[in-house]
């Protein structure tokens, strides 16, 4: 039983980035724009809040409030840093694939060269606390309390209610329902007074939000709160594409392709925890290699009969017929 | 416009422009890095600009010797790029390739050339693996071939750390790197002092020569980019999507898996050592490095040997910018922004070229009005 609750305790922070990150890379690419630069965006942001968290360390400040405000610095820099994006797609008709891997590129060696003129080495690193061993009151509930509110982080509530601000704007307003126009037939969605571009805009916008939170959050739960430019976010923003994918770009299967995910995660890292898996001895690699063998496996099912938005990955153009 | 060629002029011709367009996305480049220098170190920042850009005349065999697997990575990445395939899996088989080309070189015992002629062989047939699998994944399950790749290249880069650091004859723990390869597998050096140059940069150049016949004077090649322009088109008018699909990312895979094993057999200017590899679970550069040589290159197999050439130009003067206290990463931030710019370039140039159209139209109009 405490394998289990390990495991659970373990697999949520794993599963916040990824869900996070996934369901920015669905308001992209359900607007029109294929994400590719999620990794970039992630690394960006991390870099931002683990900056920002750096800054703060040495002040009275709550460990949790400093990461809320480090969040928010995460979440302006990552809207700031896909507008790159969309001005490149949206404006000048760029290719959205290539530029997004020109992004993804920028960042590393960004971190690098930022981080040897301030601290002299490879990456940010923070002393802040981030961990909670106990949620009050709510951490003594039985069973429920051990598995969700026990030796976590902050972040997993955060991205519970970020999950349900982002299904209601999806599908309850107005607003979200343009969004999905443009990414089905951006002609039609034009022909009745709907400005795709400006639509396009907000769909990478929010995924730069949700991709800097999930980068910052990445740092956080997997990081310990630093961040480095030689391993960045280790393929999650990539990983994360996968997981929209298999959740067939709509949010409640985002979720359940998440923790999917970072349950395989967090299987192989735990292995010599978990007597079972140990006594088989099989060689750690292959089960660091699991999430992206399990990637290709779901992938190679569900993409026959794939629900991709129709329009992604096509830059607009009034004219065309 | 294209059977009279001889009424254009030069610079109106479509090579010109994407010349123009690639010209225009380096010196943006550039002038981002400049930035980037002037702001971490303003004393110091021209000279190691001016260092980056001239760097390449004092380390010249080695700018050859560094492009070699360039070329092959881009020529990987533009001859994907033509079937209309994103091979961002280059960095996967560039490293199968290497792995292959290495246990050969340890593990079979060939005396005299025959040797790395086999390592070369294994290091394309390691590629061509690598490359394989997204091509069926491609073709057979119609998953997008950017994912399958990407999570290739990790699949790769772990398979191969674990069987290196395995082996006790390929792996010094010690040093926590391979051992040094046995003679016989190294290629023939050119001779450049100080240097890694050897004959396997002229083989990059054949190769690219080769790709280049085959897209431009072949059945094959032509199937290849009418597949790439119209895939319903090309299936309609009898051609086999599945099978092009494969053949490309297998070639593509090919070339990938060539430039690691043409880096890793080559020759040190030190005697008695070689190039070795470090198991250390980064993916490779070179791949990524790839699709900018073949951006650059506008795909074509001999604009990606001058493009190849001009990237590794910079990473020789980023490495010497060292010394003048520069991070060499400032080259791979600079190469980032050139791809960024030339993913632009590409659009406003077939922009720029409608526009010419267009404006040629009118003027025929209005000329056969005034008839």
């Amino acid at each position: 039983m405490d394998t289990v609750f390990y495991l659970v305790q373990n697999t949520l922070p794993v599963a916040v980035p990824l869900l996070l990150v996934a369901l920015g890379g669905m308001f992209s690419e359900r607007s029109g724009i294929v994400n590719i630069a999620l990794e970039g965006i992630m690394l960006f942001g991390a870099l931002c809040g683990s900056l920002t968290a750096y800054m703060l360390q040495d002040t009275a400040l709550n460990p949790q409030v400093i990461l809320l405000i480090a969040m928010l610095v995460a979440a302006i820099g990552g809207i700031m840093f896909s507008a790159l994006l969309s001005f490149a797609t949206v404006n000048m008709n760029a290719d959205q694939t290539i530029t997004g891997i020109s992004l993804n590129m920028f960042v590393p060696p960004a971190v690098l060269l930022l981080a040897k003129s301030m601290f002299g080495s490879d990456g940010v690193t923070t002393s802040v606390k981030f961990y909670i061993q106990k949620v009050p009151v709510l951490g003594d509930i039985p069973i429920i309390g051990r598995f969700f509110f026990q030796q976590t982080y902050i972040t997993v509530y955060i991205a519970a209610i970020l999950l349900v601000v982002a299904y209601i704007f999806f599908y309850k307003t107005k607003l979200g329902l343009r969004l999905r126009a443009c990414g089905e037939h951006p002609q039609a969605a034009d022909s009745v007074g709907i400005n795709v571009y400006h639509m396009r805009y907000l769909g990478v916008g929010i995924s730069g939000f949700l991709g800097g939170i999930g980068g910052f959050f990445y740092a956080v739960g997997i990081m310990s709160g630093n961040c480095n430019g030689h391993t960045g976010v280790a393929g999650f923003g990539f990983l994360a594409l996968a997981v929209m994918i298999f959740g067939q770009w709509k949010p409640l299967k985002i979720l359940g392709a998440a923790l999917f995910f970072a349950f395989l995660r967090t299987l192989a890292y735990s292995v010599p925890l978990i007597p079972f898996l140990n006594n088989l001895h099989i060689d750690n690699t292959y089960y660091k290699m699991l999430p992206y063998i399990a990637t290709m496996i779901v992938l190679a099912l569900t993409s026959k009969n794939s629900r991709a938005p129709k329009a992604e990955g096509i830059p607009y153009d009034k004219g065309a017929r | 416009m294209n059977k009279s060629p001889s009424k254009l002029k030069f610079t109106k011709t479509k090579g010109f422009n994407s010349f123009l367009a690639s010209l225009m996305a380096i010196v943006l480049g550039l002038l981002v890095g400049l930035v980037v220098m002037l702001i971490a170190d303003p004393t110091r920042a021209f000279g190691g600009f001016a260092t980056v850009l001239t760097g390449g005349f004092r380390k010249f065999g080695d700018v050859f010797y560094f492009a070699t697997p360039l070329i092959m990575t881009g020529l990987s990445v533009g001859f994907a790029y033509k079937m209309g395939l994103f091979n961002i899996g280059a960095a996967g088989q560039y490293t199968m390739g290497m792995f292959f080309a290495m246990y050969v070189g340890f593990m079979v015992p060939v005396s005299g050339p025959m040797h790395w002629v086999l390592a070369i062989l294994a290091g394309m047939l390691g590629g061509m693996l690598w490359g394989a699998i997204p091509g069926f994944f491609k073709a057979y399950f119609n998953v997008n071939e950017v994912i399958t790749s990407i999570m290739f290249n990790y699949i790769g880069m772990y398979l191969v750390d674990m069987w290196v650091s395995n082996s006790s004859i390929m792996y010094v723990s010690d040093m926590a790197r391979t051992n040094y390869l046995p003679q016989s597998v190294l290629l023939p050096s050119l001779g450049f002092a100080n240097s890694n140059l050897n004959i396997s940069f002229i083989f990059a150049i054949v190769a690219a020569l080769l790709i280049w016949t085959v897209l431009e004077k072949t059945t094959f090649g032509y199937e290849l980019k009418a597949t790439g322009f119209n895939k319903n088109a090309s299936i309609y008018a009898g051609m086999n999507g599945k099978r092009n699909i494969m053949v490309s990312l297998i070639i593509s895979g090919g070339l990938a898996g060539l430039g690691g094993a043409f880096f890793l057999l080559a020759p040190s200017s030190i005697a008695g050592s070689s190039i070795t590899y470090e198991p250390i679970n980064i993916l490779a550069a070179a791949g990524f490095n790839g699709i900018a040589v073949a951006l650059l290159g506008v795909s074509n197999p001999i604009g990606i040997i001058f493009s190849a050439i001009f990237i590794s130009w910079l990473q020789r003067g980023g490495t010497l910018a060292n010394i003048s206290g520069f991070r060499p990463e400032i080259i791979d931030l600079v190469i980032a922004v050139i791809i960024y710019f030339s993913a632009f370039a590409i659009a406003m140039k077939e922009g720029f070229m409608r526009l010419i159209s267009k404006k040629k139209k009118k003027n025929e109009l209005t000329s056969k009005e005034v008839k």
